[in-house]
């Protein structure tokens, strides 16, 4: 790419992110509370909430790490894809109505209703942060490889300095704009997004004269392996292990998505039930629309750009979509794609960012260190200095894992959430005996086994294509934890629960089911 | 919700019953707070557990049992899954594709089904104790 070229890109870019930084200016001007700053005064329809839903939803990891993924590897790569859409079904059905019904701001208030509030508060926190932070990491180390392409930055060091600059400018958006700020510019992105995919995927199947089986023929031409790519099994077909690194993999992400910290806090900035569950519908359907796409858009990528071509460019594998764009489209194009999945990463981080920060203000400061009496203000202040502090550690973290798929990575996040959240929501939900001691358990189980199997995994060192590829203290050997301790803290809550501890309050539980089903006493209509 | 206060339909001493009084009223407790522990046992929200499991109930379990058929498929019967079926589109990205679909589905059915049978259920258990705040 030529110096005229980029002058181009980086000029579609830098209209696009004033403007929205514009929009959230405009929109937060009266963001003073703290239901303001973390729910946007549950202030938004749910058709508004359901495409800023799928906008928090479909991150860097779905548009340049699965599109990258099916480019490389195939079939393996689209078990992403299904695994995303499948997912919210259970969001649908079994947890958006009932959180909104007995929550206000984060996961910490449904997990704390009925069991001691400050020991729980704490754990949903750390639960929060840790996923939290995994998942930015993730989107930090795509927004280095998309600004590395864009600019045509090989370097490792300029590259770091791009994911720092990137990172500060998402936090700015998140200290202006709080929720609603952050909203609008989800609903936004969202749209520029689903409408760039769909046009470039009606684009590449008119190119092969409507026909998808003549992308696949071409695909598999200019792919090293060949037809194989059609079939399961080119990355995770090799050897037994692997096929139950492919399964673990599936089940995180099938649990994992309606467990995340900062889709459940979406489920808050509606004013009812009702809304929240027309949400989830909206967003099933762009989630399908878009998912659908990537298949198109992965194996486009591979058919008129080449796996060789991709897995060399700066970004590597999360670069095809990029690609894929100046190939049809030349410069404008690629700035354009570029600008929306630049959208799209900003987006993203800033709900984690507001989420993580929410979590910490709202559960840690204001209910465990201030026994539920902090001034709302201070409350306020609290979550912006932690947006920061975050905001911070995911640059370090994004720099150390610049250049790794960005849909792997974030894999990993989805294991932590479906380990240290869905058995707990579930059990406090659905299961009567559930207690406190249960709960600290499933949290604490689940979180800390999934850390320390991802700390002891393939993904951090001992491959080439690990963190540090260079050391290798890889004992556990599936890249993806989800197999083990998903399980693990369904059973950590189970024992936790049976082996004693105080008894659950039956008043509240009473109150639990009854709120979590109609909004009685939630003041919610 | 805010604390009501003690409803006008309520009786001041026991024994003393008004005609305006509905049986409803039960439902909440002295301090005008819905009591959820009667809320729990009576016959509507019953009704209206029951309404909500046998949707969900079944519909969970099929789509988890078909999404782990697709993936141990996937796992270990990939050359079940590499059968072409239209021209160089396989069994196993048509089924992939199908799970796109019935989740789609099973989506809209939900919504169907909250619509008309859940929803008029929990106003129906909502005004167990709405009739007492209204009056109020």
């Amino acid at each position: 790419m030529t110096g005229a070229n980029t002058a181009i890109n980086l000029s579609v870019f830098g209209i696009f992110v004033l403007l929205t930084l514009y929009i959230v200016y405009r929109a937060s001007t009266r963001n003073v509370s703290a239901s303001d700053y973390y729910a946007a005064g549950s202030s938004f329809t749910g058709t508004q909430n359901g495409i800023a839903l799928s906008g928090d939803f479909l991150s860097a990891a779905s548009f340049l790490g699965i599109s990258g993924a099916i480019a490389v590897n195939g079939y393996d790569g689209f078990m992403y894809s299904i695994g995303w859409v499948v997912a919210w079904l259970i969001g649908l059905m079994l947890i958006s109505e009932r959180l909104r019904n007995t929550g206000r701001f984060t996961m910490g208030d449904v997990m704390a209703f009925r069991m001691r509030q400050r020991p729980v508060r704490a754990a949903a926190a750390n639960a929060t942060l840790v996923i939290s932070l995994f998942y930015m990491i993730a989107q930090m180390a795509g927004a280095g490889g998309l600004m590395a392409l864009l600019l045509d930055v090989h370097s490792k060091v300029g590259q770091a300095i791009i994911i720092a600059v990137v990172g500060i400018v998402m936090v700015l958006y998140v200290l202006v704009g709080g929720m609603k700020g952050t909203t609008w510019v989800q609903i936004i992105k969202a749209v520029l997004l689903l409408l760039t995919v769909s046009l470039l995927t009606i684009f590449l199947i008119g190119k092969f004269g409507f026909d998808f089986s003549s992308i696949l023929d071409r695909a598999t031409q200019r792919s090293p392996l060949g037809e194989a790519v059609l079939s399961p099994g080119v990355k995770y077909g090799a050897s037994d292990l692997s096929k139950i690194d492919f399964i673990s993999l599936a089940l995180a992400l099938v649990l994992g998505t309606a467990s995340l910290p900062h889709v459940l806090m979406r489920f808050y900035t509606v004013p009812n039930a009702r809304e929240a569950r027309k949400s989830v519908v909206w967003a099933t359907w762009m989630m399908a629309i878009f998912y659908s796409c990537t298949l198109v858009i992965g194996f486009g990528a591979m058919a008129l750009v080449g796996t060789d071509k991709i897995t060399s460019a700066p970004g590597g594998e999360n670069s095809a979509a990029p690609l894929l764009a100046f190939q049809v489209g030349g410069t404008v194009l690629l700035g354009i794609v570029c600008a929306v999945a630049f959208a799209t990463i900003l987006a993203v981080v800033a709900g984690l960012t507001l989420t993580a920060s929410a979590s910490f203000a709202h559960d840690v400061y204001a209910n465990v260190i201030k026994h539920g009496e902090a001034d709302p203000r201070d409350e306020v202040k609290v979550a912006r200095i932690t947006a920061v502090c975050v905001g911070v550690l995911a640059i370090v973290g994004g720099i150390a894992a610049n250049g790794q798929n960005v849909a792997f990575l974030v894999a990993l996040a989805f294991a932590l959430a479906a380990s240290a959240n869905l058995p707990t929501l579930l059990y406090s939900l659905f299961w009567k005996r559930f207690n406190t001691r249960g709960t600290l358990w499933s949290i604490y189980g689940g979180l800390t086994s999934c850390v320390l199997l991802i700390v002891f995994s393939p993904a951090i060192s001992g491959s080439k294509s690990s963190v540090f590829p260079d050391v290798d203290f890889a004992l556990f050997p599936l890249s993806n934890p989800g197999i083990v301790s998903i399980p693990l803290s369904f059973l950590a809550g189970f024992l936790g629960t049976v082996i004693g501890g105080e008894k659950a309050d039956p008043d509240k539980q009473a109150e639990m089911e009854v709120r979590g089903l109609t909004g009685i006493g939630s003041g919610l209509r | 919700m805010t604390k009501a206060l003690p409803s006008v339909s309520r009786p001041a001493t026991p024994g003393f019953a008004t005609f305006d009084e509905t049986p409803h009223s039960l439902l909440i407790d002295g301090d005008g707070e819905p009591d959820f522990g009667a809320i729990q046992t009576s016959d509507d929200f019953l009704d209206l557990k029951r309404r909500v499991k046998r949707f969900i109930l079944p519909a969970t379990l099929a789509f988890l049992a078909w999404y782990v058929t697709f993936v141990l498929l996937s796992a270990y019967a990939a050359d079940f899954m590499s059968t072409p079926l239209f021209g160089t589109v396989n069994v196993g990205l048509t089924m992939g594709f199908l799970q796109i679909v019935t989740t789609i589905i099973i989506t809209m059915a939900y919504a169907r089904y909250s619509k008309r049978k859940l929803d008029p259920q929990v106003d129906k258990v909502r005004a167990l104790v709405e009739t007492d705040e209204e009056l109020a």
